[in-house]
């Protein structure tokens, strides 16, 4: 589905890519770890064009990512939900599904009734709390039904029912054969979602594999106390995964 | 799942977003959120009020608008200084949405340029043609000059917006940016004439019209100044200078010189839509 070889970013004088080899296999969930500044955000930023890389490759379905058409087959659901304040939630949806050229049927508007986003459609988005904005972002996400989907910490500013109903479209659409990549600081999340990791140290992968692989080498049981012993394996200071 | 099946969902949605209208398609939503802030209103409500003030008390029609050039020339330029970089840095996270859709980066800076410059111009316009509409504008010279004045607040607003854009992209602090963009507007506004007066007065025994024709040329702001005095005549009140002046731009020397205005706009954005081509976000 993607496949990265030896990717390369500095910032200046900062190598934050030092090679990044790593393959994320199709119709799973593949997580993205690593302590902070260990190259998650740059490396999604690469996959999405959003930073350019000084070297390396990325194949998306086997074809070489150039040019902007290949991202109508992403999905991204960001970090921050900040958005045009006076602009409603339906000019928001109007607006990418003109972008993309997708048309009303094409598009997947089941989460915005899970979520009980009708009331809140046609609200400046500026007068919507956080939560909403973020059920906002996630219905953009997963609203053009992309083959891949990228989601920085889905359920941050999520409310745990709200957190549910993601989780469960998550695995629905790996279900459906759709590959996901998401990185998350909550364990439990990981530990419900995630098929395959990714750890990423210092600009390395140092570890890619299953969850189970991960598990046997480690010689834990769960999945918070390997990614715990694969932090501690590596002198870096940091404060989560 | 297989390439083959992957590329077929891919291409069904990709092929209308390198459509060129896509930058119209930004810069439709843009402007939809940007005419519905208060501060474009109060930019449109400070216009209208200065020119309604200077059409009640400012005298007859000619005065009026002599004074209301010097509003222009000061406020606009700052105005879409500071809006172009606020604006850049307040959409950072929407425009990272944005560019992670199957659109062009090009298309899209294009979108959010003109997303706050038009916005922008019609405020302008609104802000200083309804009081002249309403009061009446005196006769068909006064109706030409306040057109010219319209042109050269939009060329300004164009001008300055992509200036601000140009230094928003590349810079990452916002502070710092703001700093630099007003940095600008001193230096062209203020500093910038004192310089060119000292210049002139030390050498005033020396034959130095062409070399401040060429400062006046190189700054936006009084190049859109000498092309407004020049509809009123008042060059020619300006000493021997304003003299050379008005026999250089009399006649296609105007249209030089708008053209030099058009520059002013077109070098700045494409210097910020090369930055921000290459910008990594």
């Amino acid at each position: 589905m993607l496949e990265i070889r030896d990717l390369t970013k500095a910032f200046g004088p900062l190598a934050v890519l030092r090679g990044i080899d790593l393959e994320v296999r199709p119709g799973r969930v593949t997580a993205v770890l690593g302590p902070n500044g260990a190259g998650k955000t740059t490396l999604i930023k690469c996959i999405l064009g959003l930073t350019h890389p000084d070297g390396g490759t990325i194949h998306l379905g086997g074809e070489p990512v150039i040019g902007d058409a290949y991202r109508a087959r992403i999905g991204y659901m960001p970090q921050i939900a900040r958005f045009p304040g006076n602009l409603s939630a339906a000019d928001l949806l109007a607006m990418l599904a003109d972008l993309r050229g997708a048309s009303a049927d094409q598009t997947d508007d089941e989460l915005i009734g899970l979520f009980e986003l009708e009331p809140h459609l046609h609200k400046p988005l500026r007068t919507l709390s956080g939560g909403t904005r973020q059920k906002v972002n996630a219905v953009l996400a997963f609203r053009f039904r992309p083959a891949l989907l990228i989601l920085d910490e889905p359920t941050s500013g999520l409310d745990p029912v709200a957190s549910g109903i993601l989780k469960d479209r998550i695995i629905a659409e790996r279900a459906a054969g759709r590959t996901v990549v998401l990185t998350s600081h909550v364990t439990s999340e990981l530990e419900e979602l995630t098929d395959d990791v990714v750890f990423l140290v210092e600009g390395r992968v140092a570890f890619s594999g299953p969850v189970e692989e991960l598990l046997l080498r480690t010689g834990q049981s769960r999945l918070e106390r390997a990614i715990a012993q694969v932090m501690r394996s590596y002198p870096v200071d940091s404060e989560a995964a | 799942m297989t390439s083959t099946v992957l590329s077929s969902v891919g291409s069904s949605s990709a092929a209308p977003a390198t459509a060129p209208h896509t930058a119209l398609k930004v810069a439709r939503y843009e402007i939809s959120n940007i005419i519905r802030s208060r501060w474009l209103l109060a930019y449109c409500a400070f216009f209208f009020l200065a020119t309604d003030a200077l059409l009640r008390f400012g005298g007859d029609g000619g005065r009026a608008l002599l004074s209301l050039v010097s509003v222009v020339l000061f406020v606009v330029p700052l105005m879409a200084l500071v809006f172009g970089t606020t604006y850049l840095y307040d959409a950072r996270e929407f425009t990272e949405l944005l560019l992670a859709q199957p659109v062009g980066r090009g298309r899209l800076f294009t979108g959010l340029f003109l997303g706050l410059a038009v916005p922008l111009s019609l405020a302008l316009l609104l802000g200083i043609g309804l009081p002249f509409a309403w009061h009446g504008v005196g006769d068909n010279a006064q109706m030409v000059t306040l057109a010219v004045l319209g042109g050269c607040g939009v060329a300004l607003t164009l001008s300055f917006v992509a200036i601000a854009f140009l230094v928003a992209v590349r810079t990452e602090d916002r502070v710092r940016a703001l700093g630099t963009a007003v940095g600008i507007w001193l230096v062209l506004t203020l500093l910038y004439d004192g310089l060119v007066l000292v210049g002139i007065a030390l050498l005033s025994h020396y034959p130095i019209e062409r070399p401040v024709l060429a400062l006046m040329v190189a700054n936006p702001i009084d190049l859109a100044r000498v092309l407004l005095l020049l509809r009123f005549d008042a060059g020619a009140l300006q000493g021997y200078t304003g003299a050379v002046f008005t026999q250089f731009f009399g006649g296609a020397g105007a249209a030089i010189a708008a053209g030099i205005l058009l520059l002013w706009v077109a070098v700045p954005s494409l210097l910020g839509l090369r930055a921000f081509r290459s910008k990594d976000f």
